[in-house]
């Protein structure tokens, strides 16, 4: 961890970077600095001192984040394992569970997404035809919770044990049941709670770390995903290059 | 009891590209406007920490807020409309400078073709080429009248690009040089010169340089950040109407902007508007502004929903094809697309600009032969290279499983490594396709919603599979190991983002028996009511439309100072 942060520092000072998009990016006309929030990401005066310390790449374990919104603990440990399964560790790096995708979700689902808060939930509820999308009266709030306990209904019934004790397997073959909606729900749509869970695994493994999700950034690195820059001006025209990822939080620095 | 305000010379409802561009055109001649927006005030400092995909363009932070207000949908008549509860195929702008804010800046001028389309089509192939069904219709203008108005939106904005050998004949260059070419688009390039293409740099509203406008507004360079659809632009690169007429429109002392005033009703008194009738969503409170002259500038579906609600021209009726509001309700058919996976390449995906491409035009209106083909018009082809944002981009070869171990070793292989060529399909207009009140459904205040009766024709099942072969023919040439493309286009469904390039419903023509508005956006039958957008578009056609909105919203402003002045019915 202490090595990877001395890299980090290394590939990325804030500063010099910001300094470097500055003059690239042509952005003063004879003096008259036109358009944009620049002025906002110049640092106040041009010293190293004053810019914000790197980020901070060791917070896995002692996290303040890394606690729960929403879920009971049981519901936390099914859909670490579940979202595990549908984005698992390999070679390439680290699954859901480690980039903190349960954390994640947990955090959304309390708040504006998990209540459906932006979206018309008015009545009256009629089931629709497949193109006319979600008709259902229940927020994600509610799908969640009906959702994890039919799964844990359903792994005792076929295995006589929670979703959680079962080998990866037979994870694999609860998940797919419900993908396909071999299991008869009838508040909710199995495969409707499947692509959910999918949709929002994904999302969790490659959000902003800010989400507690995408956890040092590794999901972003699995990919050679940069994050947020502010300019690729001047390799736009040339071959791939891999960038080392920078986070919203390196944007704060001026600002603090 | 409403609260009524002093009168105004004209009051314009929605304050996006349309509102924006009218605004600052008639606030220079010395009208005073009042301009209503529903949504909040924007700026560009906004946008400090705008690099997030989730907030942006999952959770659709600058969209409108579809608790209070969304649209209804059904195949056909034969099937109960149901509210669109969550986004999916379109995205519907709010706030200050509206969807002009979050677009990707591609802005193309729409083909003489298209103004004609009916006469030409004719022409080429005989009145059997069109079917019963469809509702084709001339514009009431032609590309040569309408230049002027692109090439002025052009120089407002900036259009970066370079001479389309396809297209309609331009009175001056884009005011600025093309985009950079990446490594994808010269490849591209050269293979659909290979092919005998007419390629071309897409003409792009986000700078490629710094560019002072005929307004006197200075605007920075694209920096290629990978972030603008869905998202606004922190360095005001991309045009939007917050940085270019707004501004101008504010200088002149003469506009000022209501935001967070919901507009519900049109008034009347015979046949004339008097004003509107709107709700601050801060107080509650209702509103009257009265005014010489009412400007309808929303997006599509609120303009003909304003008519509609406020008794306003003759309501289209689908039996007969009588009636005009709500008619030729039209979209597109962008699911023609090839994505190629390449097994030796990387490309710098995550980087880019939303209107950074290479289009040919080829297959684009009538550029070629429909003689034995079942469909007309055709789409633009293009490869885009807007940012594949991490959430949102997991391309991987067909076959492959939609989670674990497969997948995700295969969505992380080829993050870097795909290569998508898509055609952007015109859209005809039907006899069926047309919106109006939905019966059941209401918005926050109890007004019916819009209701849209639509689905995808034989016409658009031909021209998806089409353009999917073509562009797979591109992915193939420029040296792909593996390329998938669309099989079968399927029935128009919601849930999928496609574009939101919706048009129609209070559309323009020659004849006030079959068009809404006369060519300068006038109402035929009420003479001081202006609606003006895409909703004014009698089909949709293979490109963008925003080119050919602003280019209407300059024809218009002409329209309305005339109108001060004289009165009138236009001609």
């Amino acid at each position: 961890m202490a090595d990877e942060t001395k890299q980090h520092e290394k590939e990325n000072p804030e500063s010099s970077s910001r300094r470097k998009f500055i003059k690239n990016s042509g952005f003063v006309l004879g003096g008259l600095a036109v358009g944009g929030i620049l002025g906002n990401l110049l640092p106040a005066k041009d010293q190293d001192s004053n810019d914000p310390p790197p980020q901070e790449e060791n917070e896995t374990a002692e996290s303040f984040t890394m606690a729960l919104m929403y879920f009971t603990p049981e519901q936390y440990k099914i859909v670490e394992a579940a979202t595990e399964r549908i984005f698992p560790a390999d070679d390439n790096g680290p699954g859901a569970k480690d980039l903190g995708v349960a954390f994640f979700i947990d955090h959304q689902l309390n708040g504006s997404w998990g209540l459906n808060a932006r979206e018309y939930m008015q009545a009256p509820f009629f089931k629709g035809e497949n193109v006319q999308g979600y008709q259902g009266r229940l927020n994600r709030r509610e799908i969640f919770d009906i959702g994890l306990r039919e799964m844990q209904n359903y792994s005792m019934t076929k295995y006589n044990k929670g979703f959680v004790e079962l080998s990866e397997e037979d994870q694999d073959t609860i998940l797919k049941d419900f993908e396909e909606d071999n299991v008869k729900l009838t508040t909710i749509s199995a495969s409707g709670f499947f692509k959910l869970l999918r949709g929002s695994t994904l999302e969790g493994a490659y959000c902003d770390p800010l989400y507690s999700g995408n956890r040092n950034m590794a999901g972003w690195k699995m990919r050679k995903y940069p994050g947020s820059q502010m300019a690729y001006t001047e390799i736009i025209e040339k071959g791939f290059e891999e960038i080392p990822p920078q986070s919203l939080r390196s944007h704060l620095g001026s600002h603090s | 009891m409403a609260k009524k305000l002093p009168k105004v010379d004209v009051v314009v409802v929605g304050v996006g590209w349309a509102g924006g561009i009218i605004a600052s055109e008639l606030t220079k001649k010395g009208l005073n406007v009042v301009g209503l927006e529903k949504g909040k005030e924007r700026k560009t400092e906004d946008y400090f920490m705008v690099h997030d995909e989730l907030r942006y363009a999952l959770r659709y932070e600058m969209m409108q807020d579809l608790s209070k207000e969304t649209i209804t949908f059904r195949s056909n008549e034969k099937i109960r409309a149901l509210p669109m509860r969550q986004y999916g195929s379109f995205l519907l702008g709010e706030g200050l400078g509206g969807s002009g804010v979050h677009w990707n800046g591609q802005t193309y001028r729409f083909l003489p073709y298209d103004f004609e389309i009916r006469t030409k089509t004719i022409e080429r192939y005989g009145k059997n080429k069109i079917p019963a069904e469809m509702t084709l219709q001339d514009w009431g203008i032609t590309y040569e009248e309408m230049e002027p108005y692109f090439d002025k939106f052009e120089k407002m904005a900036g259009i970066s690009g370079e001479e389309n050998p396809l297209a309609g004949k331009r009175s001056d260059q884009y005011p600025t040089p093309p985009m950079k070419k990446s490594p994808q688009l010269n490849m591209f390039e050269e293979a659909a010169k290979k092919l005998n293409y007419h390629p071309y740099i897409l003409p792009s509203a986000n700078l490629s340089e710094t560019y002072t406008n005929p307004d006197g507004i200075s605007r920075a360079a694209c920096q290629y950040c990978g972030f603008c659809e869905r998202f606004g632009c922190e360095y005001g690169a991309k045009a939007d109407p917050v940085v270019t007429v707004i501004p101008v429109a504010k200088k002149t002392g003469k506009f000022e902007i209501r935001t967070h005033s919901y507009v519900r009703r049109v008034l009347k008194s015979g046949n004339k508007a008097t004003g509107v009738l709107y709700t601050d969503l801060t107080t509650g409170e209702e509103i009257e502004q009265p005014a010489d002259i009412v400007v309808l500038t929303s997006y599509v579906f609120n303009n003909v929903r304003l008519l509609l609600t406020s008794q306003i021209g003759r309501p289209y009726n689908p039996q007969t094809g009588t009636g005009v509001i709500g008619k030729n309700y039209a979209y597109q058919v962008m699911k023609g697309n090839a994505t190629g996976f390449f097994e030796k390449e990387e490309f710098n995906n995550f980087a880019g600009a939303g209107a950074l491409g290479m289009t040919i035009d080829d297959f684009n209106g009538d550029n070629f032969d429909h003689s034995d083909l079942k469909f007309i018009h055709g789409g633009s082809i293009s490869i885009t290279q807007t940012g594949h944002r991490p959430i949102q981009n997991n391309k991987v070869p067909e076959g492959t499983p939609t989670w674990g171990k497969e997948f995700k070793a295969n969505s992380v292989k080829y993050a870097n490594r795909t290569l998508s060529v898509g055609g952007q399909g015109s859209s005809m207009p039907f006899k069926h396709h047309y919106l109006d009140l939905d019966p059941t459904y209401k918005d926050a205040f109890g007004d019916p919603l819009m209701r849209i009766t639509f689905d995808f024709e034989e016409q658009d099942r031909q021209l998806a599979v089409f353009l999917a072969n073509k562009c797979s023919e591109i992915v193939k040439e420029m040296g792909a190991d593996h390329v998938d493309s669309l099989k079968e286009l399927g029935p128009y469904e919601i849930t999928t983002y496609q574009s939101t390039h919706n048009t129609g419903g209070v559309i323009m023509g020659g004849d006030p028996d079959t068009s809404a508005v006369n060519n300068y956006l006038q109402m035929w039958d009420f003479e001081n009511l202006f609606v003006v957008g895409a909703v004014n578009f009698p089909h949709n056609s293979g490109y963008n439309p925003t080119g050919t909105v602003g280019a209407l919203a300059y024809r218009a402003a002409d329209g309305i100072i005339s109108y001060s002045q004289k009165g009138g019915i236009l001609a």
